[in-house]
């Protein structure tokens, strides 16, 4: 009774195993009813300018299958086949195979690779999927799983990744470089040579002197803040440039200066930058390295803790100088409730009206860049201004320019000018 | 033969033209300058964090060592400090990290950190209204303009401006539009140029004040 009873078990069993229908791959014909489908291509083609490990695959997007997805596969010249992209609309029109140098299956250069596209109009499974990259004999056609039907499409030619040597997108940088670069070097050169160059009067920085004196009459430190910046920020070594000048001031004074800072980094080459001016003035005695003092990386955390020292040291005279943002306000708003002369400078376009309300002189921008040359008046640092200067004036006349022409040519509707224009404003893409 | 500052200032140069070549050349070695610069300053830039803290944690316990003015304050840090510390190193141990939303790390900053922050953003409100009232006073033809201006631009962009007249919203586009854009531009076109003053100056080692 028992073998009976297993034997029909066993029965049931193998019917119930082999009787689930298995998806099956058909293969329906080379030919399609759609003969858009059957017409579409992929052009594969290494991406220029770029450092090699690159290939863009670009394909025109008929409005007939704007509702269709296309799935593409890798498969390099040994044959190893690698998913570059799944169920992505065809209406994206390009897709690029780039990966960071980590990921072991980039792009290598000079390997050759064939692409694959897969065009559906459902997603395609993961089971499909995995027959695609695993054991899928690719061959162009209409097939069939499980009801679906795909598309697969003729393969790329075979297509090498290359790194360039010129990035060509960036000749109009290059050629600006080498401009700017010959006029740096003409007012240098000048400069040089004795010529008498001419730097206009800068307020917030003749004040210099005047609020490292009140501030020592008044028997009150001097506080610089840096802002939220890191050493690599172009505002950030400005106000690193100033703090020298300040310093050695506040040395010759013989007052004293705090430094609260953002970044650790910028910490150490403040007490540095200080400790050289200090040197420099003669009173290296008078340098305390704890006057430059970190306080944290976070923004209102920095802001918090130097209001609190402001507000408890009382400084005569506050300098911001640097990188600031939604924290320019706070800081200077409590440096003019304690009554302190304040002097900023920041690139920041969108803080410089907070500091021209809250402080006593705003240098705007440029005129932060220009005062380590402004308190030094060295001839060399003179040539270097002179050239800005003269750079200022020819982007200016490029302005005026493209505005005529532009007025000309759209405005007036003169095909000549608007042609002019349309030239312009090629060169001057970037 | 260099000495003395010329040895940075030599790196300088070698380094700022190596750096401007690889923008242009994006093949390998160039290509990958910048990259791997800017991870050596981050592998720099985290063991002076060390410094950081040194100082932070120097200037308080001297002031608590030496009872100088509101050392109170400096225990508070030094406590929260620790504790942050220790209590973010347990809970790496008991739940693999310290950033777990059920860690008490996490609670740290959520119910302490974050609101502290709220607050001083906050702040900015008042500190603005005093500021506009300064600045809006009109003691002269300038002050007298920005105020006008200024009240033209806030009436625009509530929606009792637009009750007032349907123009001014579009006015006060115009206005941030045409001749503050422009204004900000020229600004802007100023900074870059004073930038690369800035970057020249410094390549070319006319520029010395951040040496040490």
């Amino acid at each position: 009774m028992k073998k009976i009873f297993f034997f029909i078990l066993s029965i049931s069993l193998f019917i119930l195993i082999f009787s689930q229908e298995k998806p099956i791959l058909t293969f329906l014909g080379e030919d399609t009813p759609d003969s858009i489908v059957k017409n579409f291509t992929i052009d594969a083609s290494d991406i220029p300018n770029d450092g090699g490990g690159g290939i863009e695959l670009k394909w025109d997007s008929p409005e007939i299958l704007k509702d269709w997805f296309i799935s593409i596969i890798r498969i390099d010249e040994d044959g190893k086949r690698v998913l570059l992209t799944t169920d992505i609309p065809i209406l994206s029109k390009q897709v690029r195979d780039v990966n960071s140098e980590e990921e072991p299956d980039r792009v290598i250069d000079s390997k050759g690779y064939n692409y694959w596209g897969i065009l559906s109009k459902k997603f395609i499974t993961e089971e499909l999927l995995q027959i695609l990259l695993d054991t899928f004999d690719f061959k162009e056609g209409l097939y069939s799983f499980n009801d679906d039907t795909f598309f697969v499409l003729s393969k790329t030619q075979m297509v090498y990744s290359k790194a360039s040597w010129f990035n060509f997108l960036r000749l109009a940088v290059l050629i600006s470089l080498i401009i700017i670069s010959l006029t740096f070097l003409y007012y240098l050169n000048l400069a040089k040579k004795g010529k008498d160059l001419y730097i206009r009067k800068i307020n917030g920085l003749d004040a210099v002197e005047e609020a490292v004196g009140r501030s020592t009459e008044m028997g009150k430190p001097i506080m610089y803040i840096l802002g939220i910046g890191y050493v690599t920020d172009i505002p950030t070594i400005a106000g690193l440039t100033i703090l020298g000048r300040v310093a050695k001031k506040v040395a010759e004074y013989e007052t004293k200066i705090l430094v609260p800072s953002y970044d650790p980094v910028v910490m150490t080459t403040a007490q540095e930058v200080v400790k050289e001016a200090f040197t420099e003035a003669g009173r290296p005695d008078l340098y305390n390295k704890n006057d430059i003092m970190y306080i944290t990386q976070d923004q209102f955390g920095y802001a918090a803790g130097v209001d609190g020292m402001m507000m408890r040291e009382k400084p005569g005279a506050i300098f911001l100088q640097g990188l600031f943002f939604a924290e320019s306000l706070i800081l200077a708003e409590t440096g003019h409730s304690i009554g302190a002369i304040q002097i900023s400078g920041t690139t920041e376009t969108a803080q410089l009206p907070f500091f021209v309300a809250a402080c006593d002189y705003t240098l705007i921008g440029e005129e932060m860049m220009a005062a380590s040359v402004y308190l030094q008046k060295e001839p060399m640092m003179l040539g270097s201004i002179a050239a800005e200067d003269f750079l200022k004036v020819i982007i200016m006349s490029i302005l005026v320019l493209g505005f005529l022409l532009s007025f000309l040519g759209s405005g007036l509707k003169i095909e000549f000018f608007k042609n002019l224009f349309d030239i312009l404003y090629q060169a001057l893409q970037v | 033969m260099l000495k003395g500052k010329g040895i940075p200032v030599f790196i300088t140069f070698i380094v700022g033209t190596i750096m401007i070549f690889s923008f242009f050349i994006p093949h390998k070695p160039f290509g990958d300058l910048e990259k791997i610069s800017l991870n050596w300053y981050s592998i720099i830039a985290g063991f002076t964090m060390l410094l950081g803290v040194d100082s932070l944690i120097g200037m308080h316990y001297r002031k608590i060592t030496r009872r100088t003015g509101n050392w109170g304050y400096s225990i508070v840090l030094i406590a929260g400090f620790t504790g942050t510390v220790v209590i973010g190193i347990i809970e790496t141990i008991r739940l693999g990290t310290a950033f777990n939303e059920a860690s008490y790390f996490t609670y740290i900053y959520n119910y302490f950190i974050v609101p502290l922050q709220s607050t001083m953003f906050s702040l900015l409100a008042f500190f603005i209204a005093s500021a506009a009232y300064r600045a809006f006073r009109a003691r002269n033809f300038d002050a007298t303009l920005l105020l006008i201006t200024a009240i033209i631009v806030m009436l625009g962009r509530v929606p009792l401006g637009e009750q007032i007249s349907p123009n001014l919203p579009k006015f006060t586009e115009w206005i941030m539009q045409v001749p503050q854009m422009a204004a900000k531009r020229g600004i802007g076109l100023g900074i870059s140029l004073g930038a690369l003053g800035v970057s020249i100056r410094i390549l070319l080692g006319i520029e010395r004040s951040y040496l040490s």
